[in-house]
């Protein structure tokens, strides 16, 4: 092969890499043996982690980059992608990430950011990232960045749908605020939300997000997983939902039929039941403001 | 005339937008329907299987219960055009990739078929290819690509990679590597489109 005939990296195959993921579950593991049940229930890529979000929210302290000996092992032991975390900002984690082979590096709210003004500059990266977002301006200013792919931020390891709902809803809604605007109009927004004026025409222009728009934070049931694609989500991540479910096992699969039949409430009927509980969670509004994740970033 | 796009999950809508744009440019007319479901695919003149995962998709295909309605549309001859993870499933065998996660295969087309061929992500390229049926390189991208290791004789080799095999088609089903939906050029749609509007 001639080596220099190939292009790595470009944006076309990282956000190309994003779109293979559409319609699938992307499911928080923290072991070889998890990231084996979430292959064998149909995940389309699994997020590697030394703990779920709940777990992370417990233990307090600074959360970083998993143990880079638990994320090789994970891949090795699966064949579809692998994702792994970096804290926000800490490209030192996300340059070890990628030379571990991780397939997608998620710049997350979920561990403790190492910058508190700067993102990655992924553009610097040969693969792809995934932001979290809740409103438009937080999401075309992460793909300005180089992002490859958003996601709600919701708020992770709470069990709680909630913020994901209201992230989802809220880029949505101000892509479709955009709809008809005049040129100086769009040049108004893309002030008012603090984003490139490009990013805001071409997102006005196509309706949607320049880049896969996937649902995260909170989701615990097969239902919360069809209530977001039916909001328009890509697809969803499950973090602590699965296995911190009663039967993960069961969980991961009805998570993954709830989402190819999001829209047919008899299917959706039958694969939730008897799957056993969910994982308990903790309601939003329970939580002190200085332990909430989603206002990380910027 | 009824083109079906396996919706199950991947890039669905990137194959309906570029099935949209080559019916176009040739000035012809089809509808376009996408399949999550059984029932439909015995109604469709065409076939196409996007990328994705090709675990994910090979399990759900079984679980829907497709997977016959495919089998017997190949054998009614029904153009079949199958990218990246399209390209897995319908190889008859696997390497031990695939092997290991039992993944289900329709075997539509003799060839053994190495998952990832080309490694993780990482190496993921876009490259002009010379393909056979076409007259001039084609940007071809390649996302943690699989790769055709054996053809059987009937299958004929449209487009290789050093001893990669990474377009071919056999009777009605067409197989690619890499993912024509992802850019502008519509040559690859094209030629499939041939095959239902001769």
């Amino acid at each position: 092969m001639e080596l220099e005939k190939l292009r790595h990296g470009t944006e076309l195959i990282k956000r190309g890499f994003a779109k293979m993921q559409k319609g699938g579950v992307i499911m928080d593991v923290t072991t070889p043996e998890e990231a084996k049940i979430a292959e064998e229930a149909g995940a389309v890529a699994v997020m590697a982690l030394h703990a779920v979000p709940s777990d992370i929210r417990k233990e307090g302290g600074v959360a970083r980059m998993a143990d880079p000996q638990v994320t090789a092992d994970i891949i090795a032991s699966v064949t579809i992608p692998v994702m792994a975390k970096a804290r926000i900002g800490h490209f030192v984690e996300a340059e070890i990430l990628q030379a571990l082979g991780s397939d997608m590096i998620d710049e997350s709210e979920v561990l403790t950011p190492a910058d508190e003004e700067f993102h990655i500059d992924k553009t610097q990266f040969t693969v792809p990232f995934v932001c979290g977002a809740r409103n438009l301006g937080e999401a075309l200013r992460r793909i300005n960045e180089g992002a490859a792919m958003i996601r709600t931020k919701g708020e992770a390891g709470t069990g709680d749908v909630r913020e994901a709902v209201r992230h989802m809803k809220q880029i949505l809604g101000e892509i479709r605020t955009l709809q008809g605007m005049t040129k100086e109009e769009l040049i108004m927004a893309a002030r008012d939300i603090e984003a490139p004026i490009e990013l805001v025409m071409e997102t006005a222009q196509m309706q949607r997000l320049p880049v896969v728009n996937f649902a995260a934070g909170g989701i615990a049931t097969p239902a919360d997983a069809a209530l977001m694609m039916r909001l328009g989500a890509d697809g969803v991540f499950v973090g602590s939902g699965i296995f911190k479910a009663e039967k993960p096992e069961v969980m991961a699969k009805a998570i993954v039929e709830a989402v190819n039949n999001y829209n047919n409430p008899e299917v959706l009927a039958e694969v939730s039941k008897g799957i056993g509980a969910g994982m308990k969670g903790i309601s939003v509004d329970s939580i002190p403001e200085d332990q909430v994740l989603q206002t990380r970033g910027w | 005339m009824r083109i079906g796009v396996i919706a199950i999950q991947g890039d669905v809508s990137e194959h309906v937008e570029s099935l949209e744009r080559a019916l176009a440019e040739r000035g012809a007319t089809a509808e376009i329907v996408t399949i999550k479901h059984k029932g439909i695919v015995p109604t469709c003149d065409g076939l196409v299987f996007p990328g994705g995962e090709s675990t994910t998709l090979g399990r759900l295909i079984l679980r829907e219960g497709i997977d016959e309605e495919i089998k017997q549309a190949k054998e009614k001859g029904v153009p079949i055009l199958g990218t990246c993870a399209g390209m897995i499933l319908l190889a008859r065998a696997g390497d031990s990739q695939v092997e290991k996660t039992h993944q289900y295969l329709l075997g539509l087309m003799d060839i053994r078929v190495n998952r990832n061929s080309f490694g993780r992500q990482f190496e993921s390229f876009e490259i002009d290819l010379d393909v056979s049926v076409l007259d001039s390189p084609y940007n071809a991208v390649f996302i943690r690509a699989p790769a055709i290791l054996e053809a059987g004789e009937n299958v004929k080799v449209l487009a290789s990679i050093d001893d990669k095999i990474v377009a071919a088609e056999q009777d009605n089903v067409l197989a690619l590597a890499f993912h024509p939906e992802l850019t502008e050029d519509m040559r690859i749609h094209q030629y499939f489109l041939d095959k239902l509007f001769c």
